[in-house]
C-alpha cells in the first residue's frame, strides 16, 4: 500500500475516525491491527519473517528482563547482601554472562534473516565474480521495511541488555513496537524508549495535534508529488544515459537528485510523523534541514537521524571503545604515538561507514559511497587544527554570511558528488561521470533545449522550481523561528488560509493523473 | 578533577569546559572527541568503559566524567 495510493488515503481516514470512536484502551490493539492489514497488503510471506523478528525480539528480551529483576531482588535480600564482594561480582558476572548468550542469539537470529534475505544474492555474485563460478542466485522475499524493523529490534534488545529500558513482556506490545505502519516504509528507525510513552497511552481527540499532524501529512505529499515525483523523470533519463548526458548534464543530473531524494525522503517523513501525530503518537525528527550544514560532520547529524545516531551507539562506540582495541592502540602508542591516539576512532569510523553502505544497499556503490564519508569525514578531523588557526586569524571572514554560504554549498557539492554513486548504481561509471563534469563540457548544449528532452516540459520545470522555492523558504523560516505551522497557528485566520491552498497546490500540480505511475519511496528499498 | 580537565582542555573545544554542563547535548564534543576522551580516561585511570556507560548524561560536562570515573573504579 503506496503512502501516494487512494487506498492508504482511505485506509488513513477509516483508521482515524475508528481511533477516537473506541474505547481509548483498544487504541494501541487497533494500531496493531491496521499494521496486520498493512503489511499483509504488501505480501504474507513478509509477514511471516516479521513475526518471526518480534517473536524472537520478545522472548529475548523478556528472558534479559526477569535475568535482571531476579538479579536484583537476589542481591538486595539478606542471602544476596550476606555474600562477600568478590562473590557477589562472580556471582554478577554468571548473569551478565547469561544475558549476553541470550542478547547474542536474538541478535544473529534477527540479523541472520535481514543478512539472508537482503545480502545472499550479493555474497553469490561477488564469489561468482571472484572465483569465476557460475552460482545461481535466490529467489527469496524481501519483506517490506526489513531493515528498519530488524533496526529497530537491534536497538530495543541491546537497550534491555543495557539496562536503557525495561523489557516489555506482552508479545502484543513488541509486536506494535516493531510493526508500527507509518515507521515502516522509510523510517525513523525510533527507539523504544523514546517510542513507548505515547504508543501505547490512551489519547483523546485533541484539535490541535490533529491539525498539525494533517498539515504535516499535507505538507509531505507536497514535497513528494509536486517536486520529487515531478523530477523523477529527469533524474532517470540523466542517470540512465551516463555516456549520453555526461559534462554539465552529470552535474545537472546531480543537482536534481539532490532536490528529489530531499523531497522524497523528508516528505515521506512528513507523511510518517504527520500520521503519528494525529494519533497522538510522538515520532522524533529525521532531519533538520541537512542542506543548511557547513561540514560533512554535521550533515550527518541532520540527515536521517536516527540511522545516524543508530551506526554511532550499537557500531561507533561499541566498537571503538572495546576493551581489545584500546589494548591495541595502547600498543602501537609505544612506537607511534600519534596513530596508536587515532587508530581507534579511525578504525571504528571505517567499520561504521563500510556498514552503512551496505545497510543502504547490497551493492558495490553503497560500500564505496560509505567508505568515500568516511574518508571524508576523517579528513576533515585532521585538518581541524588548520582550519581552527585558519578561524582564530581570520575572525571577521570565517565569521561573515558570505563564508557561511561558502560552506554550505561546499558541503552540499561534497553530498551530491558522493550521491552520483546513488545515482548511476555502478562505481566505474559514478566516477567517470563525476570526472566528465570537469573535463566535458556540454554547456550550451545542456541549455540550448536538451534538457526539455527529459520528459518534463518547461511548466514541469516551472512547477519543480517554485516547489524547491518554497521548500528553501519554510526551511529558512524553520531555521530562524522554529516551526512554521507554531507560527501559523498563533495568527487564528492564516492556517485556514495556507493549507486549503497547499492541498489545491497538490491537487493540481501534484505529478499524477492519466499516465502516472506513482512510484515508491526511495528509501523504501532499503 | 584535574586530570579529566586536562583531557578536555587538549581537545581544544568552544566552550568553558570547567562549567559546561551540555558538551554532547550542544554537539560541542564530536564522536571523535568522545572516543579520544573515552580512550584516555581508559588509559590514565586504568578502567574499561563499557557500551552501556556511553551515554550522553555521563559526558555532558568533566563533573559526569568524574563521577562515572569514580563508579568505575568502584566496580
Amino acid at each position: 500500500m503506496l503512502f501516494t495510493s487512494y487506498r492508504f488515503i482511505a485506509f488513513l481516514a477509516l483508521l482515524f475516525l475508528v481511533y477516537y470512536l473506541i474505547p481509548k484502551r483498544f487504541q494501541w490493539l487497533l494500531l496493531l491491527a491496521a499494521d496486520v492489514l498493512f503489511y499483509a497488503c504488501a505480501g504474507w510471506k513478509g509477514l511471516v519473517f516479521l513475526c518471526v523478528t518480534v517473536l524472537v525480539s520478545w522472548l529475548a528480551g523478556m528472558l534479559m528482563g526477569r535475568s535482571f529483576k531476579e538479579q536484583k531482588s537476589f542481591l538486595k535480600s539478606p542471602e544476596g547482601k550476606a555474600l562477600p564482594r568478590e562473590e557477589r561480582k562472580v556471582w554478577k558476572k554468571k548473569r551478565e554472562s547469561y544475558r549476553k548468550f541470550v542478547l547474542t542469539l536474538a541478535l544473529l537470529a534477527d540479523l541472520g534473516i535481514l543478512a539472508a534475505l537482503k545480502y545472499t544474492n550479493f555474497f553469490i555474485s561477488n564469489v561468482n565474480s571472484l572465483f569465476s563460478a557460475e552460482l545461481a542466485g535466490v529467489d527469496w522475499v524481501l519483506p517490506m521495511g526489513i531493515s528498519f524493523y530488524t533496526f529497530q529490534t537491534v536497538s530495543y534488545l541491546i537497550d534491555v541488555y543495557w539496562e536503557k529500558v525495561e523489557a516489555e513482556n506482552n508479545l502484543l506490545r513488541v509486536a506494535l513496537f516493531t510493526s508500527f505502519f507509518p515507521l515502516l516504509v522509510q523510517g525513523p528507525i525510533s527507539r523504544f524508549g523514546d517510542l513507548k510513552e505515547t504508543l501505547y497511552a490512551e489519547h483523546s481527540f485533541d484539535f490541535k495535534g490533529f491539525s498539525f499532524g494533517m498539515q504535516r501529512i499535507l505538507w509531505g505529499y507536497f514535497k513528494k508529488l509536486v517536486v520529487a515525483d515531478r523530477l523523477l523523470p529527469a533524474v532517470k533519463a540523466l542517470c540512465g544515459a551516463p555516456d549520453q548526458y555526461n559534462g554539465a548534464f552529470a552535474l545537472i543530473g546531480a543537482l536534481f537528485y539532490a532536490a528529489e531524494l530531499y523531497a522524497d525522503f523528508t516528505g515521506g517523513i512528513d507523511i510518517t510523523i504527520g500520521v503519528a501525530q494525529v494519533l497522538g503518537i510522538e515520532v522524533k525528527e529525521n532531519f533538520i534541514r541537512p542542506y543548511f550544514s557547513r561540514n560533512i560532520a554535521e550533515y550527518w547529524r541532520r540527515w536521517h537521524i536516527s540511522m545516524g545516531t543508530w551506526f554511532k551507539d550499537y557500531v561507533f562506540f561499541p566498537m571503538s571503545a572495546a576493551p581489545r582495541l584500546m589494548k591495541l592502540s595502547k600498543k602501537i602508542r609505544t612506537r607511534w604515538d600519534g596513530f596508536g591516539r587515532k587508530m581507534p576512532v579511525y578504525l571504528s569510523t571505517l567499520v561504521t561507514w563500510f556498514l552503512t553502505g551496505l545497510w543502504h544497499g547490497a551493492a558495490w556503490n553503497f560500500v564505496v559511497w560509505g567508505l568515500l564519508n568516511a574518508v571524508i569525514i576523517l579528513i576533515a578531523e585532521e585538518f581541524k587544527p588548520l582550519s581552527t588557526r585558519f578561524r582564530e586569524k581570520f575572525p571577521r571572514l570565517t565569521g561573515s554570511f558570505g563564508y557561511r554560504v561558502f560552506e554550505i554549498l561546499r558541503t552540499f557539492l561534497i553530498m551530491c558528488s558522493l550521491r552520483m554513486l546513488d545515482c548511476y548504481r555502478n562505481v566505474p561509471v559514478s566516477f567517470k561521470a563525476f570526472g566528465s563534469v570537469f573535463t566535458a563540457g556540454k554547456w550550451r548544449e545542456a541549455f540550448s533545449g536538451a534538457l526539455l528532452e527529459l520528459g518534463l516540459s518547461v511548466w514541469d520545470y516551472r512547477i519543480a522550481g517554485l516547489g524547491v522555492l518554497l521548500m528553501f523558504l519554510v526551511s529558512v523560516l524553520q531555521e530562524r523561528h522554529g516551526s512554521v505551522r507554531e507560527l501559523l497557528w498563533k495568527k487564528p485566520a492564516l492556517p485556514y488560509v495556507v493549507f486549503p491552498v497547499l492541498a489545491l497546490l497538490v491537487l493540481c500540480f501534484g505529478a499524477y493523473g492519466v499516465g502516472y505511475d506513482a512510484s515508491q519511496f526511495i528509501y523504501n528499498q532499503f | 578533577m584535574d586530570e579529566i580537565l586536562e583531557i578536555l582542555e587538549e581537545l581544544n573545544l568552544d566552550a568553558d569546559v570547567s562549567s559546561c554542563d551540555t558538551l554532547v547535548d550542544d554537539g560541542i564534543l564530536s564522536s571523535l572527541d568522545l572516543v579520544t576522551i573515552i580512550a584516555e580516561l581508559s588509559d590514565r585511570f586504568d578502567i574499561t568503559i563499557p557500551a552501556r556507560e556511553i551515554r550522553n548524561e555521563n559526558f555532558n560536562s568533566a563533573a559526569a566524567m568524574f563521577e562515572m570515573v569514580e563508579r568505575l573504579l568502584d566496580e
